[in-house]
């Protein structure tokens, strides 16, 4: 095929490659500049190689934080997932039920998140915490600035307040948009309700809840101000997540050089997860 | 198998009805016979799916009864009813395969695995799907999907009635014939009652002996394709049915007699009362020629379509098109035009006169 040759493309493209330049690449190649250097500061730079990135990879701490990261996200998206689908499929489908609930399920995605980690802070303080008060009146020994059952409890509890709503909007949507005509033809099939919800509900959402998971996956992997105000990473490490952790390393201790290595392991991780996620939920799309 | 009668039914998907215009089905009744070929014909919106899906089940009507072989059957849900059912656009379920989508109403109802084998293989060749029958369901074409749906809905060889929802509209224009033989051709074998929806009127007048035409919520005419064709009882029959319609023209009726633009004509029935508010004479353009009196037009344009000619005229009370033959000599300028009188019906706010 002859293509007509039209240089004037490239007009369009420029403006588009010099905002990405200067809002990832060039941050992103600074990054990769420290991760092989060494600095003192006053732009003094000693060549390190991949000592850094060793320094990461075998470093204990590194690994007890990224099995935390780990054990948060996978714990959130196992409740946010099932719990935004069951609330998807419970919500009004018409009348005025519909913006009622469109609308507060929308509130907390609109709350800033470091409000959100306050917010929470304070609900679950265990003298004065609406939530930490009660759970004490209760009888339960509940401190999440103490115990770290207790501070993941509540950093869980706040993640799931937070995001679930997400989860439903997205599942919401993906069921709105299945025609009425597959729940009469499940009807005249004789399908029951598990069968009508395995054989058309989730097929037919899997589109919109791969975008679900994916947002949540990589949300709730870089997460940082809410786990930081509510715990600040505590008690101890318990609760610091890896952006917790490499933003200690960075500006607490001033190891830029095994910060920006750790970024950009951290960067691969969630960028090769997205990727084998992505790629095994739409390895049939392209057949049909 | 089942007879099916329709008692007086109404349904309105309004709470409150104020005027006839909430109602999207008004007084119907129906009797068809067990084992016949029916078709519900009118335009969109005219009502037919809402009478289709009152009769399948997944519409509760607000007034009115549904008998199967006599028995009421109105609160019954579709499984309860054991009919089935074909929509317009192909419904599959896009994770089995075609083996597994033909075999799910029959695997719903706990059926052997052994006769549900037989049975989807049975129907698999008959719709020329065994190719095809252990790929995946999303993967088809439109065409092959439908096929599907019809094939889940004639898998089940109990069913009470068969019910088709326009289910060739995404179907390519070659393969509809195959697909409309072929349902005719099933029907004299399976002999299953099976309710045809749509407003194409080649479709309805070559699937079933008996179409029911709706208009506004209301059943208008049933009849054969010939009885709708020649003696319409409505004049939106007349002008539904038919390429081009009926011409519907004003008229007086002045004692016993019909006068179009001033001129007496001859219709097929004797007119007796009148006390209607609008009267109308209604002839197809089949059923005119040209003469050396009667009502005079102009002619205004002729088309050819190769079998006839189709002749725009005018006249005082409006537009008349006829049809003449291929070879006919067209006149140009003023011409007289008769009508056929047995076929010629007036028509008192809207409906025959008998």
């Amino acid at each position: 095929m002859n293509k007509t040759v039209n240089q004037k493309a490239w007009f369009f493209v420029i403006p588009v490659f010099v905002l990405v330049a200067f809002n990832a690449i060039i941050p992103l190649m600074t990054v990769v500049n420290y991760a092989f250097q060494e600095t003192f500061g006053n732009n003094v730079f000693m060549w390190e190689g991949t000592r850094w990135f060793k320094q990461i990879m075998l470093s204990e701490r590194f690994h007890a934080s990224l099995g935390r990261q780990f054990l948060f996200t996978f714990i959130i998206l196992f409740i946010q997932i099932p719990l935004g689908i069951a609330i998807a499929l419970t919500m009004p489908k018409e009348g005025l039920g519909v913006p009622v609930c469109l609308v507060l399920m929308s509130m907390p995605l609109l709350i800033p998140w470091n409000v959100v980690g306050a917010m929470w802070n304070i609900f679950a303080l265990p003298d004065i915490g609406f939530l930490g008060h009660s759970l004490n009146a209760l009888g339960f020994d509940y401190n999440f600035t103490q115990q770290i059952g207790d501070a993941w409890f509540t950093t869980i509890l706040m993640d799931v307040w937070h995001w679930t709503s997400l989860v439903v909007l997205l599942s919401y949507a993906g069921l709105r948009s299945i025609q009425p005509a597959y729940y009469q033809a499940a009807e005249i099939d004789g399908a029951s309700r598990w069968a009508v919800f395995t054989k058309i509900e989730l097929p037919k959402m899997k589109k919109v809840l791969t975008i679900a998971i994916l947002l949540r996956f990589m949300d709730s992997f870089m997460i940082y101000t809410e786990p930081f105000v509510l715990t600040g990473g505590g008690p101890g490490n318990a609760t610091a997540f890896l952006s917790i952790d490499l933003v200690k390393m960075a500006l607490g201790q001033f190891d830029l050089g095994p910060a920006a290595a750790m970024s950009l392991i951290y960067f691969f991780i969630v960028l090769l997860v997205c990727w084998v996620f992505y790629t095994l939920m739409m390895r049939n799309e392209g057949k049909s | 198998m089942a007879k099916v009668t329709l008692k007086s039914l109404s349904h309105s998907y309004l709470k409150i009805q104020s005027s006839d215009a909430d109602w999207a089905i008004r007084g119907v009744d129906i009797d068809w016979n067990d084992g016949g070929a029916y078709a519900l014909l009118g335009p969109s919106g005219c009502g037919k799916t809402t009478l289709l899906n009152i009769i399948s089940g997944l519409i509760t009507p607000t007034k009115g009864d549904i008998l199967f072989d006599d028995k009421v059957v109105s609160g019954l849900n579709p499984v309860e009813r054991n009919i089935a059912q074909i929509f317009q656009f192909p419904v599959i379920y896009d994770t089995m395969t075609v083996y597994d989508n033909l075999a799910f109403p029959l695997r719903n109802r706990k059926i052997p695995e052994e006769e549900i084998k037989v049975k989807v293989h049975e129907i698999a060749e008959m719709l020329e799907l065994s190719s095809t029958i252990n790929n995946r369901a999303s993967g088809l074409t439109a065409d092959g999907k439908q096929k599907i749906s019809l094939g889940r809905g004639l898998v089940r060889s109990d069913v009470n009635a068969i019910m088709f929802d326009e289910p060739l509209t995404v179907i390519d224009p070659h393969l509809k014939w195959i697909l409309r033989s072929k349902l005719k051709e099933l029907h004299q074998k399976i002999n299953r009652t099976m309710i045809y929806v749509t407003h194409d009127q080649t479709e309805a007048l070559t699937f079933a002996d008996q179409v029911v035409v709706m208009h506004e919520g209301q059943i208008v005419q049933t009849g054969t394709p010939v009885d709708l064709f020649e003696k319409p009882k409505h004049t939106f029959v007349g002008y539904f049915i038919g390429s081009p319609g009926m011409n519907v023209l004003p008229c007086k009726i002045n004692g016993n007699d019909v006068i179009v633009n001033g001129k007496k004509i001859e219709t097929h029935q004797q007119v007796k009362k009148n006390n209607f508010s609008k009267t109308e004479v209604g002839v197809r353009p089949e059923f005119i020629s040209f003469s050396n009196h009667g009502i005079p037009v102009k002619v205004l344009s002729v088309s050819n379509t190769g079998r006839h000619k189709i002749v725009d005229t005018e006249s005082e009370s409006g537009k008349i098109k006829m049809i003449a033959k291929s070879n006919e000599n067209i006149p140009s300028g003023s011409a007289f035009l008769k009508f056929k009188k047995e076929y010629t019906y007036t028509y008192g706010d809207s409906w025959i006169i008998e």
